[in-house]
């Protein structure tokens, strides 16, 4: 309990006593992910629309890989994205690994099958007549397409929640790929294992909070905008 | 006639190995067409093609005379307007979904308040107009989705069975309501349904739709009345069918005989061919056995007994059984009690011979 109690008053000191290195740690990682998060929604929200409203041959195991991709573990695209990263590897040659760029590669794979499969989960919940309802009335093919956006944008949220959720709290991936450098890849995760490890039990605490605080404080946000408006159930008795 | 609207030209509609659809159709400036067939006939996919929104398999649609093609089908679409069964309202307000169809076609702020507003209001619904669409009921939300088509002017309003879903007062006035809009504003309409009743307050040509086949297009009386085979007899209604032979003509009157009676029915009709004798229900009355009421001379009786009875609130639909086969009346609640007619009971079932039908 004293470890805790130590840890807390550890933690405030750290935030609000200006220590630069934490608040340079926490930026890094919400840079890493917030830009993770922000090219996996570019590219996994058409993805997950394609795949919820089109119908090709081999869809069937292009869902299957999504929904796989969903649960990846983050070590296991850690080692494939280092070991093509790696000086020797076949994309060596672009000398990205420690670096933040393969830090953020490596979080785009994660979230990018959670992206496209939470919004194609969210497009295949609207009525599948209600594109053709838009387009009697006169809709262009792209208006009826921002349109199901627009009405999924409920749904598509949870996509960016779960997104911005998985990369900013994986360890193994940012470890293994950014290799924990002081001032250049460590992050708030990275951080709070190399503060564990050395027995600085008080430090750990302190950056699991601020990951706590960070995460809380993004979707209380989200999950307003989310539950705004929302039409209230009925109570079940 | 006026000119076209809207012409299908041999289309067809393929799903798979199965034909939906193959048919030619014409709809004229001005006029209100109801096709009628019954769950399963293509009545859907009809209006689907009609409204460009899927692709016949083969044929084409013309739009004023000019060939729909995947470059103008937009263009076309923007003068046309549908209405769905199940109105598919989007999360917002009822102005705001009533409003799409111009937003989508770039009015601005004012032009939209000015053409919605009195759309609004002769639908009645201007005091919902801040509601959120998904809190309506279901005969709101259609008067919502019948102003978000008809604020749009188009040329060609299409109707896929827009009562269907809703309880019966609600669907009489918005039936109601619909009739008198489409004649002040002649709008030119289709309208798709399996219900009769509305196929007779709005068409003014009736089309009979059976397996995807158009087999009648024509004014409302002759449909319904002079059906062109069995199907069409069975989907406008004519539930009495009676197999007979042709006789001889005299004329242009044939007489018709039938187990247990005989029938002088209008149309030429070559000696010894098989006749089917269609009568509407409403056309049949029953009588007491011998009671001898007052009916025209030329008419024809035959003695049936009752099958069943099917009561309801205004008028009692009754199934007999006589030796030519099965007959069905509709007749009126008072005069039924007037008889006391009880299933198994044996009673006169009379019609005029005008009320004929053979094919």
């Amino acid at each position: 309990m004293e470890l805790i109690g130590q840890g807390i008053v550890k933690a405030i000191e750290l935030v609000f006593g200006g220590d630069s290195e934490v608040w340079a740690i926490t930026w890094l990682s919400l840079k890493i992910s917030g830009t993770a998060t922000l090219i996996s929604l570019l590219w996994g929200i058409p993805l997950g629309i394609a795949l919820a409203l089109s119908r090709f041959p081999g869809r069937a195991i292009a869902v299957a890989l999504v929904n796989t991709g969903m649960g990846l573990p983050p070590v296991v695209v850690g080692l494939f994205i280092s070991i093509l990263f790696w000086r020797s590897g076949p994309v060596g040659f672009l000398e990205l690994i420690y670096t933040p760029s393969a830090m953020i590669i490596a979080q785009v794979v994660i979230a990018l099958p959670i992206v496209a499969g939470v919004t194609m989960a969210a497009f295949q919940s609207l009525d599948p007549n209600l594109a053709l309802q838009l387009i009697g009335i006169g809709a262009s093919k792209r208006q009826a397409l921002w349109l199901l956006c627009k009405e999924a944008r409920l749904p598509l949220l949870a996509a960016v929640m779960a997104g911005f959720g998985a990369v900013i709290s994986e360890v193994g991936a940012s470890m293994m790929v950014g290799g924990n450098i002081r001032g250049q890849t460590r992050v708030l995760t990275t951080a709070t294992v190399l503060e564990t490890g050395k027995g600085n039990f008080d430090a750990a605490i302190a950056l699991g909070l601020i990951l706590l605080a960070l995460c809380f404080a993004l979707n209380l946000f989200l999950s307003h905008v989310q539950q705004r408006g929302q039409l209230k159930w009925p109570r079940l008795s | 006639m006026a000119e076209a609207l809207l012409a299908l030209c041999d289309v067809r509609v393929q799903h798979g190995s199965s034909t939906v659809l193959r048919l030619h159709f014409a709809v004229h400036v001005g006029e209100v067409v109801v096709v009628i067939g019954p769950n399963g006939a293509g009545k859907s996919t009809l209006l689907r093609v009609m409204g460009l929104l899927q692709r016949p398999s083969s044929g084409s649609v013309y739009f004023h005379g000019e060939q729909a093609t995947a470059k103008n089908s937009l263009a076309m679409r923007r003068h046309m307007a549908s209405v769905f069964q199940e109105p598919l309202l989007l999360d917002g307000t009822v102005y705001d979904n009533a409003a799409l169809g111009l937003k989508l076609r770039g009015f601005r702020r004012d032009e939209i308040e000015r053409e919605l507003r009195p759309w609004l209001k002769r639908l009645g619904i201007d005091h919902l107009a801040e509601r959120r669409a998904r809190t309506l009921s279901g005969g709101e939300a259609q008067r919502t989705s019948l102003v978000r088509g008809l604020v749009l002017d188009p040329s060609l309003l299409l109707l896929d069975e827009p009562f269907a879903a809703l309880d019966a007062p609600t669907r009489e006035t918005l039936l109601l309501d619909l009739r008198e809009i489409l004649a002040e504003t002649g709008i030119t309409a289709v309208m798709v349904t399996h219900d009769l009743k509305e196929a007779a307050a709005l068409g003014q040509r009736i089309g009979v739709l059976h397996r995807g086949e158009l087999l009648q297009l024509g004014p409302q009386l002759e449909v319904f009345r002079r059906p062109v085979n069995e199907a069409a007899a069975s989907i406008v209604g004519m539930e009495t069918r009676i197999a007979a032979v042709a006789e001889r003509t005299e004329g242009q009157i044939t007489t018709m005989r039938f187990n247990g009676g005989s029938a002088n029915v209008t149309g030429d009709f070559p000696a010894g061919a098989q006749v089917t004798l269609c009568i509407r229900p409403e056309d049949i009355r029953i009588s007491r056995h011998g009671d001898g009421k007052s009916c025209a001379k030329s008419d024809v009786h035959i003695k049936t007994k009752i099958a069943r009875i099917a009561p309801s609130i205004a008028e009692y639909r009754i199934s007999l059984r006589a030796d030519c086969g099965c007959l069905t009346a509709l007749v009126s609640k008072p005069s039924f009690d007037g008889l006391s007619l009880r299933e198994g009971d044996e009673a006169l079932a009379s019609f005029s011979p005008d009320a004929i039908h053979g094919i």
